[in-house]
């Protein structure tokens, strides 16, 4: 065992490129569940946000084009649950695990002729000046655009929820959707586009895991990051700031179970990969306890079908 | 405008209606995208629903292997249905398979190499236990801490894959396997073996165990006071409180059962089918279970019957992907496509569809 090894700076640098995808998941579920909505197909959305990203960067030769279309896909799957829940009015719980369970299927099936290859590279920014700074430099400003663009996403997310009109239309019909509607807002097209809004953000996430953080393309490869950023979520009271905490604490026991990997430490290899798992079920478990905190925080509407009477 | 009108109850004919259209036009839809891979759809669907049963070359080979499919499904649909009928959300059911077949499968090979007759009850009852202890993981959060059961028992998923994968190269590793990952083959052992019970049916003790859990069910649902309180429970939780229903029991309850069956599964698919417990030992039954489960109406025959038509999407997937070279994954599109359409034509049974003008009220 040889714990000097692992070295700090790039410890935390590999902290942020880890916590990126879930970031991204984290804050598109946050305003579909702020809708009111409850998707629990983030992981379908994030394996064919994976998929289609990693296809059109290697056939177009552009990672940019890969994100785009990659959140064009997510956004894609994410309308079958649209058009399944507020038009034909099914259970959110079974349309988003079917989600999940067809996203995983169809992902393989696309991803096939793709496996072993390697996506083009996503280039650093490398921010002059800021980038030299001892230390900080490397840990905080010598990554890839998409890291900063997901901080910038908090600051919009959290903003747009607080601070604007939009916002609170928003939150008023996840609080209470009937009242939303007796005040003439258009509750399922609301709904809808922030369902489209999670589905692109999804897609997103899955794409950084394989054009950047992996970057390969294996069948299942999100292997379970889309629940925990469900779990994120929770954990984060419906707060976008502690959603940024939330996924970050996560990319940090992520990367730090792989160094300890590396490092060979005294511990079953499969214990440090089960790892995250359990500490995010800890993390539940605690936030959880707290009745009232919880029930506070979740929209009021969380998963309830709106059906206008009238 | 069309516009839909609740049902003051759930229509009859729609409930049995739906999954024979969603299985249609998954045929159809599933047919499309054949036809986009560049594959006859005709020759695929025949391939999928008609040959495992009725073609003279592979009947003989197909058949036995419906059952060996549908029983670990419907054991595991059955106990997750009276789950979901309560709104309770065991997903983790693939977890709790493994651990029933790791805990099943450590008991046995702890009496290595003893023939005692003992070791097969034995073996069957520590693995029903093993997926009741690992149910028992989120029903007790839970209860106790109010936390997300969904969540729980699906991240429980990817602890258990991590804890076969640590047995399969460790604890319960063939000590005569020249090194390669995976125990002891139980088939080939006399006191575990988990054998065909009449040759050529594929019928093994999991399968009789599905077929008394299908009738269990309808039993407990029909005729016994748990299953009107699951049902109360799942239509109205104010009634069900009301009327003194514990809701924390009913959790306990319904998930502890779904594990146990989910562990009964996984005991019997290593001791018979798949033989031995290894990395690759779990193939996704839990997950295709919930299929199972919807497909059937939540009804204990509608899932007897939703299990045995799973079952050969999987024998005919395999049969496609030898005869037409359809990749593996497109079958399991396939089954979400399913679910897709059945959960769409379920507006058809809670609401009518009126077209026309709203009338004034």
């Amino acid at each position: 065992m040889d714990l000097s090894a692992i070295n700090p700076v790039l410890l935390l640098a590999s902290l942020m490129v880890a916590a990126t995808p879930i970031l991204l998941a984290a804050l598109g579920e946050l305003v579909v569940e702020k809708s009111g909505v409850l998707n629990l197909g983030v992981e379908g959305m994030m394996i064919i946000g994976a998929v289609t990203g990693f296809i059109v960067a290697v056939e177009s030769g552009s990672a940019a084009t890969g994100f785009v279309m990659a959140a064009v896909g997510g956004a894609a799957l994410s309308m079958i649950f649209a058009v399944l829940t507020q038009y034909l009015l099914s259970n959110q719980v079974a349309t988003g695990l079917a989600l999940t369970l067809f996203g995983l299927g169809f992902s393989a099936l696309l991803g096939q002729g793709y496996v072993g290859i390697r996506a083009p590279a996503v280039p650093d920014l490398d921010i002059p000046l800021l980038s030299g700074i001892p230390f900080v430099g490397p840990v905080l400003f010598q990554h890839d655009l998409m890291v900063y663009f997901s901080l910038a996403l908090v600051a919009a997310v959290w903003a747009f929820l607080k601070y604007t009109r939009a916002g609170l239309i928003l939150r008023a019909v996840g609080e209470s959707h009937d009242s939303a509607h007796a005040l003439g807002y258009k509750v399922v097209r609301i709904r809808i586009a922030a369902i489209a809004f999670g589905g692109a953000c999804a897609g997103l996430g899955g794409a950084y895991l394989s054009l950047v953080r992996v970057p390969q393309w294996t069948e299942g490869m999100t292997a379970g990051a889309g629940w925990i950023a469900l779990a994120i979520v929770v954990f984060a009271s419906w707060k976008a700031g502690r959603v940024l905490i939330g996924a970050y604490l996560f990319g940090g026991i992520a990367v730090l179970q792989l160094n300890l990997q590396a490092a060979g430490v005294a511990v079953p290899v499969e214990i440090l990969s089960m790892s995250p798992y359990l500490i995010t079920i800890l993390v539940l478990v605690i936030i959880s306890a707290d009745r009232s905190r919880v029930a506070l925080n979740a929209p009021a509407s969380l998963g309830r079908v709106f059906h206008a009477s009238s | 405008m069309i516009r839909l009108e609740k049902r003051p109850e759930p229509s009859r004919v729609w409930t049995a209606a739906t999954p024979v259209l969603a299985v249609v036009a998954t045929m159809i839809a599933g047919g499309i995208m054949f036809a986009l891979l560049g594959k006859d759809p005709v020759a695929a669907i025949r391939l999928i629903f008609w040959d495992p049963l009725f073609d003279e070359q592979f009947a003989s080979f197909s058949r036995p292997q419906l059952l060996v499919k549908a029983g670990p499904l419907i054991l595991i649909a059955i106990g997750l249905s009276l789950g979901f009928r309560a709104g309770i959300w065991n997903i983790g059911a693939e977890g709790q398979y493994i651990i029933g077949a790791v805990c099943g499968a450590g008991f046995a090979l702890a009496f290595f190499p003893s023939e005692s007759w003992l070791i097969f009850p034995g073996m069957v009852i520590v693995g029903m236990l093993g997926g009741w202890a690992w149910a028992m993981i989120p029903a007790i959060l839970k209860t106790r801490f109010n936390t997300n059961e969904i969540l729980v028992s699906l991240l429980l998923v990817y602890v258990a894959e991590n804890i076969l994968a640590s047995v399969s190269l460790g604890l319960l590793r063939n000590p005569e396997g020249a090194g390669f990952p995976g125990s002891r083959n139980l088939r080939n052992w006399e006191a575990t073996s988990n054998q065909e019970l009449i040759a050529g049916t594929g019928m093994h003790w999991g399968v009789v165990a599905a077929f008394v859990a299908v009738i269990f069910a309808y039993i407990l649902l029909n005729r016994h006071i748990t299953g009107f309180n699951i049902r109360v429970a799942g239509q109205s939780p104010r009634a069900a409180r009301f009327s003194g229903v514990d809701p924390n029991r009913l959790i306990v309850f319904c998930l502890g059962l779904s594990g146990a069956l989910a562990g009964l599964a996984g005991i019997f698919e290593a001791a018979g089918p798949a033989g031995q417990i290894s990395i690759d030992f779990n193939v996704g039954y839990g997950f295709t279970a919930i299929i199972v489960a919807f497909l059937g109406r939540l009804h204990p025959v509608g899932i007897l019957l939703a299990g045995l038509l799973m079952a050969l999407t999987y024998i005919g997937g395999e049969l496609s992907q030898f005869m037409l070279g359809i990749p593996a994954a497109a079958i399991q599109a396939f089954q979400g496509m399913l679910l897709f359409f059945l959960l769409a034509g379920d507006v058809l049974t809670n609401f009518r569809v009126r077209f026309g003008r709203t009338r004034a009220a």
